[in-house]
């Protein structure tokens, strides 16, 4: 059995960030990655706009990817390569596989999970009609594109406007082929804004917004689509369906923290984010283990999930020596406009939290309101609030006296 | 001119079955398939029910077949080493249900099939999670599930280890009789059959056309399910009917051999033998149905949605040889109890095929197949062993399912190699689980490239359709 | 001309005209949207990213050095895509794309090979 302080399971963004800070805390660290090379999906989102907030400098994925690359390989920090976790353990142990080494059962003081999420998917939607070759997730697109160097059709049709989405309209337009629409259920994109104007007006491509596809036909290959608007209950209005030819359908609907790790272990998970419950270290609800990145809630800028990373990061390796302590919390929740707010727990102490939070519709001149034990710790008016849009904002720990919500003041 | 003894047109599970019976015998056995593998249509997209046989019409060919199929299938599922489940079945029912079930029972009754009334409380020991309006059940302890398209390719891999020939892409387009052979035209080439069995399925009734044979209507039904992530398995531990109706066995609520939950399916009369399109309507329909029997569904676990055809020629199975055509048999209208009556079947249109022709047994034939190695199912020391010997083993392609390199290259190279991406998932489960081959899609397509030494532009989803089309800077 | 504003999710929805000497931007609630309107209307540019050929079949992902004028994207593109680069090309690399009147840089932002 092998030893580690801290085994951070996944080496994308979350992963390096959480490795280099448990390892900058004096752990001993590992991280299990089961791809060929660390960088996780950054490493196929060749798009710019990343770093801005952490780096202060505009970067694409890869570019951010090799940043954090060379700062784990200037460390003594053990990397696995295409080691894939198979089971965790109540008592921190993680058995892995990989074609160099077999299995491999590791013990670890702490564990910080940074396996990120995946697709959701036609079969998860239900989408009705033939379930042919081409129709494909947006990030299975991106992959063959960018990594593989193929494009999966020249005449494509996007469902969702997720940032994914938005960015393979680009993409698959950049090279050569044509958009001709983008779906979307909802009355406002999921995606951000700079992504709606640089993906898709700048090039013309027009999004529907709730339009929803009733039909994809075509078999063994798509054809064609039916599509149609949808009413207040979200449901199509079929009498105003329409056809668009298209021989690929992307989707881009929506993103699932990958926790199959976690199924049969006692760990509290949050029905809204599909993610662990934490504390503001991001410590589960199972002792010494870690949540962080797009495993613990879908993030839309990389920049949180390093941040985020690295608080999970630098618990985990004090966990590991003994140096967490433990002691009374409180809750937080979220209503009243406010989706989640994340940590869902605050241990009691001194300094300042910084609660993450996504709304759950447009909001516009709304005010955001935190409260403990009928106190009012914020009241953060904000222009505007979008559900693409992560939002933050800071507490004094010092000054809560119960339990915490957080929700909108309009 | 490849002349062979024997010729079975289509690939399903009949087919599939057939072909394994002929291939213990002395005789040249071919099978024609049209799709690019082997129950690639009826057969892939079905309930996967292994059935008790009460509800056939006493004195059918259903309630024959059926009857006789049953063990058959849990012991051939054994042999082929393919996933199944004995874990019975209910047929459930409401206050007002009782007269249903005993009717039911009777006719299990004059089938031969063991069955019990319960009562509420008896059949929650069976299953919790039936709704709450339940408050009768009809219990049949040898129904169950097996992997419906596992089945027929543990069949075709069987019936070519000993040594039957499987031509795969190779629809029947036209039949000749010359010289006492019939002559059977496909894009793959010219076959010379003394005996055709028609196992076509969805185009059987065509086939016969073809030849001159019987001429039956045929009409469709389709059938949509919902396939729930393996993490609902633990909410059922088996079989759930409504009570039947006219229009068949009703939408079921089942686990499925390999570790998922199915709810389905819908019956919708369609003239298209072509028609695999979900309806929303029909999806609407089955959110509606499944909570009257069951009471956990969990749509928003749904990994797939998809839709099978049954083929209907009147009320019953045609089996037999043709009047109107000599050395030609039929096994076709096979739909529901099929796949539990097919080796049954297959042992009766065996003795058709044999009748006029003097072939003998084998001395040696294989029965018992290889097993599968799986990942999920080997030791650690077992996994360690065979990391040691072949480091593919240790590499992990489809995360979902936990299915290693090694096993898609077995795929690959199995008896009736597995082609495409669907072949691949069919015979391995890689793209089986939540993510539907979000991400080891593309990893699949590259071992398929590698092994059949193939372009990836080249490597198929299955059906003849590709899935990275163009390769960037070279699209006009 | 119209557009939205990309500085913030608010999203305002910008006019943007020519005045006399003077771009007038209205529809915007912040003064970044003003500059943001006019720098769109006298001078849009971006970066573009994509791909570029490597010798051995495979793809590296680049992208501008500089942010190029808008209209010229599918120029910067075609030329990129006229590039067949070596196998050792690294993260980082530059080099000069183009001839003529209109020359740029571009920058390698990943490999098949950086890990």
């Amino acid at each position: 059995m092998l030893r580690y302080d801290v085994v951070v399971i996944g080496g994308g963004p979350a992963g390096m960030a959480a490795a280099i800070a448990a390892c900058d805390s004096g752990a001993k660290t590992l991280i299990l990655e089961r791809d060929v090379r660390l960088g996780g999906i950054l490493n196929q989102c060749i798009h710019q706009g990343f770093g801005l907030h952490y780096f202060k400098e505009e970067m694409t994925g890869p570019e951010y990817a090799e940043r954090f690359r060379k700062e784990v390989k200037k460390r003594d920090i053990t990397v696995m390569t295409e080691a894939m976790a198979l089971s965790l353990g109540a008592d921190r142990t993680v058995t892995a596989l990989s074609p160099d080494t077999g299995l491999v059962k590791v013990q670890a003081g702490a564990i910080v999970l940074a396996m990120g999420c995946r697709e959701r998917t036609a079969g998860a939607i239900a989408l009705p009609g033939t379930r042919p070759a081409g129709i494909y997730t947006a990030g299975m697109a991106q992959k063959l594109c960018n990594i593989d160097g193929y494009l999966v059709g020249k005449e494509v049709v996007i469902l969702g406007s997720g940032d994914i989405g938005l960015i393979m309209a680009r993409r698959m337009t950049t090279e050569g082929a044509k958009v001709k629409l983008v779906l979307e259920l909802m009355p406002y994109s999921s995606g951000l804004k700079r992504n709606i104007v640089q993906c898709l007006d700048d090039y013309g491509i027009p999004i529907k917004y709730s339009h929803t596809i009733t039909r994809v036909v075509g078999n063994p290959r798509v054809e064609g689509l039916y599509y149609a608007p949808v009413g207040a209950d979200r449901k199509p209005v079929l009498s105003e369906e329409q056809y668009v030819s298209c021989d690929a359908l992307l989707l881009s609907v929506g993103l699932i923290p990958e926790n199959d790790l976690l199924n049969g272990l006692d760990v509290k998970m949050s029905a809204v984010t599909n993610g662990a419950t934490v504390d503001e270290n991001r410590m589960t609800s199972l002792e010494g283990v870690f949540s962080c990145g797009n495993v613990l809630h879908v993030h839309d800028l990389v920049d949180n999930v390093s941040e985020e990373a690295e608080i999970a990061g630098r618990a985990a390796a004090r966990y590991s020596k003994g140096e967490l302590p433990a002691g009374d919390s409180v809750s937080v929740s979220a209503c009243d406009g406010v989706r989640y707010a994340l940590p869902q727990r605050v241990n009691l102490g001194d300094g300042k939290v910084r609660l993450y939070f996504r709304v759950d519709n447009v909001y516009k001149d709304a005010r955001l309101v935190v409260e403990s034990g009928g106190n009012r710790l914020v009241g953060k008016k904000f222009q505007v609030l979008a559900p693409g849009e992560m939002g933050s904002v800071e507490i004094d720990r010092s000054a809560i006296c119960g339990d915490v919500t957080v929700r909108l003041e309009r | 001119m490849d002349r062979f003894d024997v010729t079975v047109i289509g690939g399903g599970i009949i087919g599939a079955a057939v072909l394994d019976r002929l291939s213990r015998y002395d005789l040249k056995a071919l099978l024609l398939e049209k799709c690019d593998d082997v129950a690639s249509f009826t057969t892939r997209a079905n309930s996967g029910i292994v059935h008790a046989g009460y509800d056939c019409e006493p004195g059918t060919l259903k309630a024959k077949y059926n009857v006789l199929g049953n063990p058959l299938v849990w012991k051939e599922a054994e042999e082929l080493d393919v996933p199944h489940l004995k874990c019975g079945s209910l047929v459930v029912a409401g206050e007002d249900g009782i007269d249903g079930l005993e009717a039911l029972a009777k006719k299990a009754e004059a089938n031969g099939v063991e069955v019990r009334i319960l009562d509420r409380e008896q059949t929650l020991k069976i299953e919790p999670n039936v709704a709450d309006r339940i408050a009768y059940s009809l219990y049949a302890p040898s129904a169950g599930v097996v992997s419906p398209y596992q089945m027929a390719i543990g069949y075709a891999d069987r019936a070519v280890t000993n040594g039957a020939k499987i031509i795969l892409e190779a629809p029947v387009t036209a039949i000749c009789k010359r010289d006492g052979d019939y002559i059977l035209s496909t894009p793959k080439g010219e076959f010379a059959t003394k005996i055709v069995i028609n196992c076509a399925g969805a185009n059987g009734a065509f086939i016969n056309d073809l030849v001159g044979a019987e001429h039956y209507e045929t009409t469709y039904r389709r059938g949509d399910y919902f396939v729930l992530d393996s993490t609902e398995r633990k909410n059922i531990s088996t079989v759930i009917f409504p009570l039947p109706t006219a229009a068949g066995k009703g939408i079921l609520v089942a686990p499925t051999a390999d570790g998922n939950v199915i709810y389905g399916p819908t019956a919708i009369d369609t003239t298209d033998s072509e028609d695999v399109a979900s309806t929303l309507d029909s999806l609407d329909s089955l959110r509606a149905s499944v909570p009257l029997t069951y009471k956990r569904p969990a749509f928003n676990k749904c990994i797939r949605v998809y839709s099978g055809l049954r083929t209907l020629i009147g009320h019953d199975f045609v089996i037999g040889r043709s009047q109107k055509t000599e050395n030609f048999v039929m096994a076709i209208g096979i739909c529901s109890p099929g796949l539990t009556s097919a080796p049954a079947i297959a042992d009766d249109v065996l003795a058709l095929a044999l009748d006029g022709l003097n072939a003998n047994k084998k001395k040696e034939f294989v029965t018992v197949m290889p097993r599968h190695k799986r990942l999920k199912e080997l030791s650690d020391d077992e996994l360690e062993q065979l990391v040691a010997e072949d480091n593919r083993w240790g590499r992990i392609v489809c995360r979902c399912e936990k299915v290693t390199e090694a096993e898609v290259v077995a795929a690959i190279r199995s008896p009736l190699p597995a082609t495409t991406v669907d072949a691949v998932k069919r015979r391995c489960r890689a793209g089986m689980g939540r993510c539907q081959g979000g991400f080891c899609g593309t990893r699949v397509m590259q071992i398929l490239s590698r092994e059949l030494g193939v372009p990836l532009t080249e490597v198929k989803k299955g059906l003849g359709a590709n899935i990275a089309r163009y390769r960037v800077k070279e699209v006009e | 001309m119209n557009t939205i504003c990309i500085m913030c999710p608010m999203g305002c929805g910008l006019t943007i005209e020519r005045v006399g000497d003077e771009i007038k931007v209205s529809g915007n609630t912040c003064k970044r949207g003003e500059v943001y309107g006019q720098a769109e209307f006298t001078h849009p540019t971006r970066t573009v990213t994509t791909l570029v050929r490597l010798e051995g079949g495979g793809v590296a992902s680049c992208k501008t050095a500089l942010p190029v004028p808008k209209e010229r994207i599918s120029e910067v593109v075609a030329a990129i895509g006229k590039l067949t680069l070596s196998d050792d090309a690294k993260i980082g690399d530059r080099l000069t794309v183009g001839d003529g009147e209109f020359v740029f840089e571009i920058v390698i932002t990943g490999t098949p090979s950086s890990c």
